[in-house]
Parts: structure tokens; C-alpha cells; sequence
């Protein structure tokens, strides 16, 4: 009865503490989501007077009144394009390698830990890293080309490690039912790893390709900083990108420049968020298809 | 015919980087029976079994002394390709494993991969219609094979195996993932299929073996842990004239 009794006690004790971590942990939440809505909302406030087709289609001008970002929104398009179109094939490759090919040795583990340590670089490096070897050795001069190259140096970690994880995922089980099928390992890999893996895959390249599209730093050492009135035809021309744009408008003096960088970003968020829903579309259509 | 060797093995020994997991195994599977191997867990039955198809290729540090005669020449040969073993013997396994696709994907992959594509149609349909499941799923035959029962996806991993028309399947404890209804139409399709292949089941269900098997082996395991092969003959003398003290006390149940 006594024990009972302190038992009691002990629970409300125990209910308490359990209440308030709940509390602790929602408020913790509440920061995170809080500070996006006040950014959200302060940047609506500001850009989207200022947000209008003029600004879509204009090039940078001196006269807030008539700039635009023409030349940033198409260089981040290429950017992103090109990329994607270098990241995701080699990203994937060197993944499956690592998963199905490589056997469990020192090498690979030393292969694995730089992989992983080069996802937590800071993406200045790679900026640096860029410069130094796709602008100047490889003369390729402070091109389109320089700068998808230097990016997907940034993305590739990111995408290889997040491929990793989506075939670990795969259950050993069909893997090993392809095989006594008398598949190849190639078979195995093309028709039963990747279909299971290729929505974990999609995600993760398409995280590193938000990272990499509104990262100024390693553009701005590359020296994409640049007041450009063309759109930028082939991949050896010279080309600015939304966040460098943006960059440009906050540093300037005047008050209707800030107003421009936040109808920038007003930009920059919907091209993001437009390259997540495609995300998730692809996604969900092709683990429709993958179950049926 | 009958009487003729489907698989033989030969000084068998198996070893897992230091760990021997079988040790010194010969015996001989005849065409057109039911094979059963059993023994107390962790015997070996199941490392046994792997090494008819090749499947210990596939565990890193795996090494295999000893011969596996399949048809008079040993599969171990270093001009064999393990597909082609594979190919032509099946393997089913102990939990249901259909791939997440659909009905017909899942029988037709066999045939694909191994570049067999054509009248697939027809070719499922035979596969399914022989592993008893053809009219349960005739009608959904493009949706998704994860929404079967755990009977109904063990049939279509038979169903599977069956679609590559192989010489020997291998079934390594295929009902103990299944409630007794459907254990029993499995064990009723093996009797039936027994009649064109060869089978091989590892079981850690003595009654399963007694019900099922023609011949039966028993494995146990040495004091290293590795398996050793006690005592092969027919399943009536494995259960009612057993020759060795050890297979007796197992079955007998006084261990294991």
C-alpha cells in the first residue's frame, strides 16, 4: 500500500517532467519556424512591390528603377543545369561503385572518411579550389564551365554520401533473389538496387542542387561578380547568378536597391521551392510506379 | 533415371575467413527427389545449401574446399560462371522475397535477365499455373506483388524460379515464415514438382521433413562449430531405424 502510494507520487513526477519536456522540445520547433515566417514575411513586404515582369526581364541598371535580373536568372539556370548534368551521373557512379563494386578494404575506408569530410568543407574552399584550378590551370577563364565545374566539386560529397544511404537501404533479400535468378551484378544494380534507390537518390541531388544554386561564395571567388547586360549563350561565356545579384543590391547605399535584392530573393525562393516540388513529383510518381 | 546423381558433393569445407562452417561433406542428391537437410540451428544447413548455387560467392571471406559435382563436373571450376549455376538451380528462400514490382515483373525478371524475353507472356502464365497460384492472381497480374499473402509470395518466388525452367531447386526453410494452411500447400506443390526437379529443402521441421523428403541428411555440429555431415539415407530410415546415436537423440528429440 505504501509503495503503491509512492509510486503514485513518483508518476506524477515522472508525468510532469515528461509534460515539460514536450514543451521544451515544441518551443525549440517554434524557433525554427517562427524566424522563417518573420523572414518570409519581412522579404515579402519589402520585394514584392518591387517584383514585377520589368524586373524578370531586365538586365542591372544604375537607376533602381530599371534593373533587373535578366542575366542572374538565367546564369543560375545554367548553372543549375549544367551541374546537375556533371554532379548526378558522376555522383551516382562513384556511389554504386563504393556500395557494389568496391571490396570492404583500407582503401575504400580511406575513401569513405574523405568523402565524408569533404560533404563539411566550407564551400569558400571550394570557391578557392575552383579558381585555382578550372580559371587559371585549366584555362578555362571565368566561364559558365568554371563554375559548374567548381559547384559540382561542392555538390559531389553530398550526392555520393546520400546515394550511399539509399542503397544501403535496399533490402539484402531482392538483391540476393536477382542473383540465385542468375542476374549479373550489373543486372542486379540496374533493375532491382536502383529502382528501390532512386527516390532516396533524386532527394539528395536535388538538396545539393538547392545548396549549390544559392551559394554566392564560391561564385564570388570565381569571380562571377559582375555587372552583365547579355544572357549568357555557351558554357565559355562569363555569367552572374541570383544570390551574387542579390549580394550586389544589399552592399549598395541606397534604400530601392535593398528593395530590388528582396524581390531577388523573392525570385531565388521560387526557384527553389519550384525545384523541390519537382522533386517530390518525380519522386512520388516514380514510387507509384516502382510498387504497382 | 532416378536412381542417377543430380548434385554430388565431394570432401566439402567451407569457411567463413577463419570460422569453418562445414567440414569434410560428401554425399550424393538424387534426380527427381526431395532432399531434405536438417539439424539443430546454427549446423550449417543453410551454408550448405548456398554452396550448391554459389550463392557464398557473395559473402565476402566465403572460401569452399572440396568439389560440388553438378551433372559430373564441378561447379567450382574457375571457367564457371556462377550465373550459369545459378540459372539452372533455382533457389527459394526462407522469407518470401518478391522484388517491389509487379506480379508478372516478379516471374518474367528470371527469363529477362537471363535473356530469354521471348512469348514472356506465355512463359509466366506456365510458371505461375505451375506453382499453384495462377488463378488467384490471373486477374491482377500488373499490380504490385508485395500486396499478396505471405503463401500467395512464397508461391510467386516458386513461380519465379520455376520461370527459368531449372534443373534443381534449392528452398531453404521456404515455410517457416507461413502459418499451417499455406506450409501445406507449399509442401503439396513440392511433392507435385518433385516429379521434373529436383529439390533440396533445408527444414528445422522434423514432421516437415518426415512429410515431405525422400532422402534426408543430418547435420550437426563439432565442438569448433563447424558441421559435420552424421548420417544420410532414406527419410524412413533417418526416422525409424536411425544408425547413429546422434541422429537418433535429435530426432527423438531429446536435443536440439
Amino acid at each position: 500500500m505504501d509503495s503503491h502510494l509512492m509510486f503514485r507520487r513518483r508518476l506524477k513526477t515522472r508525468q510532469r517532467q515528461a509534460g515539460l519536456f514536450k514543451v521544451l522540445f515544441m518551443a525549440a520547433t517554434t524557433v525554427g519556424i517562427l524566424t522563417l515566417a518573420v523572414l518570409i514575411i519581412d522579404v515579402l513586404k519589402d520585394g514584392l512591390g518591387w517584383l514585377d515582369w520589368q524586373f524578370i526581364t531586365s538586365y542591372p541598371s544604375r537607376k533602381p528603377e530599371d534593373a533587373g535580373l535578366l542575366s542572374a536568372f538565367f546564369g543560375s539556370l545554367w548553372i543549375m543545369f549544367l551541374t546537375g548534368l556533371f554532379s548526378f551521373p558522376v555522383g551516382v557512379g562513384a556511389a554504386i561503385y563504393l556500395e557494389e563494386y568496391a571490396p570492404d578494404n583500407r582503401l575504400k575506408r580511406i575513401i569513405q572518411t574523405n568523402i565524408n569530410n569533404l560533404a563539411g568543407v566550407p564551400s569558400i574552399v571550394y570557391g578557392l579550389l575552383g579558381l585555382a584550378l578550372f580559371v587559371q590551370a585549366l584555362a578555362l577563364g571565368r566561364s559558365l564551365l568554371a563554375g559548374a565545374f567548381t559547384l559540382t566539386l561542392m555538390s559531389l560529397p553530398v550526392i555520393i554520401i546520400a546515394t550511399q544511404e539509399a542503397i544501403r537501404s535496399v533490402p539484402a533479400a531482392h538483391r540476393l533473389g536477382a542473383f540465385a535468378l542468375g542476374a549479373t551484378r550489373w543486372q542486379v544494380v540496374r533493375h532491382i538496387v536502383l529502382p528501390s534507390a532512386l527516390p532516396g537518390i533524386l532527394t539528395g541531388t536535388i538538396l545539393a542542387m538547392s545548396r549549390a544554386i544559392g551559394e554566392a561564395a564560391p561564385m564570388i571567388a570565381i569571380s562571377a561578380l559582375v555587372y552583365l547586360t547579355f544572357i549568357p549563350g555557351n558554357v565559355m561565356d562569363r555569367f552572374t547568378v541570383l544570390p551574387i545579384q542579390i549580394f550586389n543590391w544589399v552592399s549598395r547605399p541606397q534604400e530601392d536597391f535593398w528593395h530590388l535584392a528582396a524581390a531577388g530573393i523573392i525570385v531565388l525562393l521560387i526557384v527553389l521551392l519550384g525545384m523541390n516540388a519537382i522533386a517530390i513529383f518525380l519522386r512520388n510518381r516514380y514510387q507509384r510506379r516502382h510498387e504497382e | 533415371m532416378t536412381n542417377l546423381a543430380s548434385l554430388e558433393v565431394k570432401n566439402l569445407e567451407l569457411w567463413y575467413g577463419k570460422f569453418q562452417a562445414l567440414r569434410n561433406i560428401s554425399f550424393a542428391i538424387p534426380r527427381n527427389q526431395i532432399t531434405a537437410i536438417i539439424g539443430p540451428s546454427g549446423c550449417g544447413k543453410s551454408s550448405l545449401l548456398r554452396c550448391f548455387n554459389r550463392m557464398n560467392d557473395l559473402i565476402p571471406g566465403a572460401k569452399v574446399k572440396g568439389e560440388v559435382l553438378f551433372d559430373g563436373s564441378n561447379i567450382y571450376l574457375a571457367n564457371i560462371d556462377p550465373s550459369e549455376i545459378r540459372y539452372r538451380i533455382g533457389m527459394v528462400f526462407q522469407k518470401p522475397n518478391p522484388f517491389p514490382k509487379s506480379i508478372f515483373d516478379n516471374v518474367a525478371f528470371g527469363p529477362r535477365v537471363n535473356g530469354l524475353g521471348i512469348n514472356l507472356e506465355d512463359t509466366v502464365e506456365r510458371a505461375l499455373r505451375r506453382a499453384a497460384l495462377w488463378d488467384e492472381v490471373k486477374d491482377r497480374l500488373r499490380k504490385g506483388a508485395l500486396e499478396l499473402s505471405g503463401g500467395q509470395q512464397q508461391r510467386l518466388c516458386i513461380a519465379r524460379v520455376l520461370a527459368v525452367e531449372p534443373e534443381v531447386i534449392l528452398m531453404d526453410e521456404p515455410c517457416s515464415a507461413l502459418d499451417p494452411v499455406a506450409t501445406l500447400r507449399i509442401e503439396d506443390l513440392m511433392r507435385d514438382l518433385a516429379k521434373e526437379y529436383t529439390i533440396v529443402i533445408v527444414t528445422h521441421n522434423m514432421q516437415q521433413a518426415a512429410r515431405v523428403s525422400d532422402m534426408a541428411a543430418f547435420l550437426m555440429m563439432e565442438e569448433d562449430r563447424a558441421g559435420i555431415l552424421v548420417e544420410y539415407s532414406s527419410t524412413s530410415e533417418i526416422f525409424t531405424n536411425p544408425r547413429d546415436k546422434r541422429t537418433e537423440d535429435y530426432i527423438t528429440g531429446r536435443f536440439g
